[in-house]
């Protein structure tokens, strides 16, 4: 029979039911000569009583709706198979001589921005950076490429926007080709951010990235990065930043970040 | 795992994340947070092992973060000033302590230690790995915790009052 010292982490483990069968037998014997001790037991026994009695309600109240949605949120099905109505081939080369154009001017602001970003970027992920890894990581996800998806974009819209805090809404892109699949919410560097999801006819997946973490309060004009295989056009609009990110040649994401542009330009 | 699996422990998520943040509408959102990072990371999650444990120490994460930011602290310990010199103590001996209140007196890292005890029924190396801490932090912080609130609950004040606010 062991003949430690009750120690105050035995007279816890006591009160929580935690000790072997043994040790009890010797802490209650401690009890019955210390009566501090046992006043002290008395009273965290009572404590965890009330605490039960006082939280276990929360138990039975009926649970919001939208945790119960966000918990039971059904694993999306891409369906893959779904033909955009008019061919992007023919706009495509048709937007290629503006790409081309827009890279020597996105290259320069690139070059103008690593000169400038010793200041406040230095502990902050560049936005394109952020943008081109949540790509990486969810545009090759089947099951569950986006939190919501298109067929609820009402909701979507909704979500994200009290989320974020001010309006946001995709773009819609059908027209050269892109189909909206649905978006997530994510962390950006200090707070929450939105990313969309879109996939062509040959399900080639690209993703717009959107913060409202901007503090600059710089505009820019087009920005090209590149993460990798990843091709990232991007820019700053007031306290909105975006990003287009996808594994395609840098004309046809030009052309879609022009697309994305003018209808944010003229929402 | 399943679309479903994380239902069930909407109601304990609930339990827990009001007793430790105090106010309902805020205890909810710790709550959404916590499902969304679960969903976000749910590729994290090994099949098999104890879910419950996974989304409350998600929850602890994201709960630090919260309370990182010292805006958000600042807030709630202002709130905590008002409430407490106001409340009224008649009925004190009648209807139990103002519980809530008590607790938010604690330090929070206390106060989460002694909730997985108390309310969970957490063993303490359960509590530890939750936490990610070591099982003898996990003892003194439960000790101090209770030993404070039964101070607070016997109407003696503990030796310091209000954390620092940063």
């Amino acid at each position: 029979m062991s003949e430690q010292a009750i120690t105050e982490a035995d007279l816890h483990a006591y009160v929580d039911g935690q000790l072997p069968e043994t040790r009890r037998a010797e802490v209650e014997d401690y009890l019955s000569s210390q009566p501090e001790a046992a006043a002290r037991v008395h009273a965290y026994r009572a404590q965890r009583d009330a605490l039960r009695q006082h939280y276990d309600p929360v138990l039975e109240e009926e649970i919001p709706a939208s945790l119960l949605q966000l918990a039971g949120r059904a694993p999306v099905a891409v369906d893959a198979k779904k033909q955009p109505f008019l061919s992007r081939w023919s706009l495509q080369r048709f937007a290629a001589g503006v790409a081309i154009a827009m890279i020597g001017g996105a290259a320069g602001w690139l070059g103008h921005a690593r000169y400038q970003g010793g200041d406040q970027m230095v502990h902050m992920t560049p936005l394109p950076r952020q943008a081109a890894v949540a790509h990486v990581v969810y545009s090759p996800d089947v099951r569950r490429p986006v939190e919501v998806t298109a067929d609820q974009e009402d909701q979507l819209v909704k979500w994200l926007s009290k989320r974020l805090g001010t309006p946001v809404t995709p773009p819609k892109l059908g027209a050269i080709g892109y189909e909206l699949i649905g978006g997530r919410l994510l962390p950006g560097n200090s707070g929450p951010v939105a990313q969309f999801m879109y996939h062509d006819s040959t399900g080639q997946r690209l993703t717009l990235y959107v913060t409202t973490e901007n503090t600059t309060n710089r505009d820019t004009g087009f920005r090209f990065a590149q993460e990798g295989p990843v091709n990232v056009f991007y820019w700053i609009d007031g306290q909105f930043g975006y990003a287009l990110s996808a594994g395609i040649a840098k004309s046809e994401l030009a052309r879609v970040a022009t697309a994305v542009y003018d209808q944010l330009e003229h929402k | 795992m399943d679309s479903s699996a994380l239902q069930p422990e909407l109601p304990r998520l609930r339990r827990y994340a009001r007793a430790l943040v105090g106010e309902r509408a805020a205890a909810d959102d710790l709550v959404q947070d916590t499902l969304e990072r679960a969903w976000s990371r749910v590729a994290q999650w090994r099949q098999g092992s104890d879910l419950r444990a996974w989304l409350f120490s998600i929850m602890h994460n994201l709960r630090v973060d919260q309370l990182r930011r010292p805006g958000l602290n600042t807030l709630s310990m202002e709130d905590e000033d008002c409430v407490v010199p106001t409340r009224a103590t008649q009925s004190d001996r009648l209807e139990l302590v103002d519980l809530d209140a008590a607790l938010a007196r604690l330090p929070e890292e206390q106060r989460a230690v002694l909730l997985l005890v108390a309310i969970e029924e957490m063993r303490y190396a359960e509590v530890a790995a939750t936490l990610g801490i070591p099982v003898g932090t996990v003892m003194s912080r439960l000790s101090r915790g209770r030993e404070r609130l039964r101070l607070i609950l016997d109407g003696r004040s503990p030796s310091t009052n209000l954390r620092v606010v940063r």
